[in-house]
């Protein structure tokens, strides 16, 4: 029969491309490995950081850093966190649709907003639909490091400390586990209050040079850490939606192998089917 | 407790030590400083340099730090280091860096952002990965 090379042909490509997602499956499985380890080995840090804030909080310092201060809002930074390739499910999308819910409430809201993405699918997608980017990073690759999201986060606090912007969000995936990543948009400057239970009574540092400086240093690498582990963990995000997402893509592959080669026997079937029954009748014609 | 205090020294991409010492020396910004247990709070900048400490065991151990902020509490003691070499300039040049890209990247956009094409475009690659789960899980397989 006619149809049956074709369908080879269809088996064959349609395995070629099995072969491709799996290996990509396992990659992504590995490299999410990777990018979890390092996750955790960002978190003391941040930790760490977060309790020695906690007592600044507390301590009832002379001095208020603009950081801990909140002020009238007219305008925003947002710093969208995604990955630089796709292939990964609805990862960056399900990211999106979250910032964009958070963006139109700011406008509802008559505030304006800054973008700054990190990862080039952020700045694909809001180039095209006009946000106003002013900061982008990009090709950070699987192990990203400190030094690469440094530049952004600066551009972002040199407008806050300028007063361009009167808050930054920032708009990260959560690593909840290998199957569920979720998006969030959270407020990371002003801090947000940190409530400590004890050390009620009044105290403070001593700072070494001034509390001026030390809180500057002290709260820039806070946010530096914050922007840095959401991205070690989109890392570890994006790993696992692309690994769920190629698993996904062979089994697809696999049921149309399946049903291929259940057409092209049932072809082949017809087509002897049919030779039989012409040289039976060219026989009996004789 | 008394004679240690617990001491963390972290820094942005990994943890560096975690455990009790009984002293503590640190390149502080206005001189090298000296921490024994019941110290009084304290919170200062580091400079590029040698973190020293002893541990429980009476051994000294020995980290370099480029740099980062130490926190001193009367038992416990955090070092944030930083594991990058930061100076001003880099940091500029960083900056400038990802200025520039956005530019870029803002040229050809158009003048205010399109929220209802954002969600519409955003609802509909949702709602088609929504449907092919569906689709999945009923068994569907017609594809072709």
């Amino acid at each position: 029969m006619a149809g049956s090379k074709e369908i080879r042909n269809q088996i064959k490509s349609t395995q070629n491309t099995q072969k491709i997602t799996k290996a990509m499956e396992m990659v992504a499985a590995s490299k999410m490995r990777k990018a979890q380890e390092r996750m955790e080995a960002t978190r003391p840090y941040a930790e760490r950081m977060r309790a020695v804030i906690g007592h600044l909080a507390n301590a009832h310092p002379e001095y208020r850093h603009p950081y801990l201060v909140d002020r009238e809002v007219k305008r925003v930074g947002v710093i969208v966190i995604s990955s630089d390739r796709g292939l990964c499910g609805g990862l960056n999308t399900n990211l999106f649709r979250e910032t964009v819910k958070a963006m139109e409430q700011f406008d509802n809201d008559d505030v304006d907003v800054d973008i700054c993405t990190i990862g080039s699918k952020g700045t694909a997608f809001f180039k095209r639909l006009g946000g106003n980017i002013v900061a982008d990073k990009s090709k950070l690759g699987d192990r990203p490091h400190l030094t690469d999201v440094i530049g952004a986060v600066k551009v972002m606090l040199d407008a806050y400390d300028e007063g361009r912007i009167d808050a930054l969000h920032l708009a990260r995936n959560h690593f909840e586990s290998a199957m569920a990543q979720r998006p969030e948009v959270a407020q990371v400057i002003p801090v947000p209050q940190v409530e400590e239970e004890s050390l009620k009574h009044h105290w403070d540092y001593i700072y070494e040079p001034e509390a001026k400086e030390v809180l500057d240093t002290l709260l820039t690498r806070y946010i530096e850490s914050q922007v840095y582990q959401a991205v070690v963990e989109n890392v570890a995000c994006e790993m696992a939606a692309r690994m769920i997402a190629m698993k996904s893509a062979s089994d697809n592959a696999g049921d149309i192998i399946k049903d291929l080669k259940l057409a092209y026997n049932k072809a082949r079937q017809a087509a002897i089917t049919q030779e039989i029954a012409e040289i039976v009748g060219g026989a009996s014609a004789v | 407790m008394g004679k240690t205090m617990n001491v963390e020294v972290v820094s942005a991409e990994a943890p560096i030590f975690s455990g009790k010492a009984s002293f503590v020396a640190a390149p502080g910004e206005n001189g090298e400083l000296g921490i024994t247990p019941r110290h009084t709070q304290l919170l200062s900048r580091l400079r590029p340099g040698e973190v020293r400490l002893t541990d429980e065991s009476g051994e000294d151990r020995f980290f370099f730090v480029s740099g980062g902020v130490i926190e001193v509490q009367p038992h416990v003691i955090t070092v944030l280091a930083d594991t990058a070499m930061r100076a001003e300039d880099a940091d500029e040049a960083a900056a400038k860096e990802a200025k520039q890209k956005a530019e870029e990247a803002m040229e050809q956009r158009k003048a205010d952002f399109d929220y209802a094409r954002a969600k519409s475009e955003l609802i509909e690659a949702a709602e088609r990965l929504r449907w092919i789960q569906e689709l999945r899980r009923r068994g569907v397989k017609d594809r072709r």
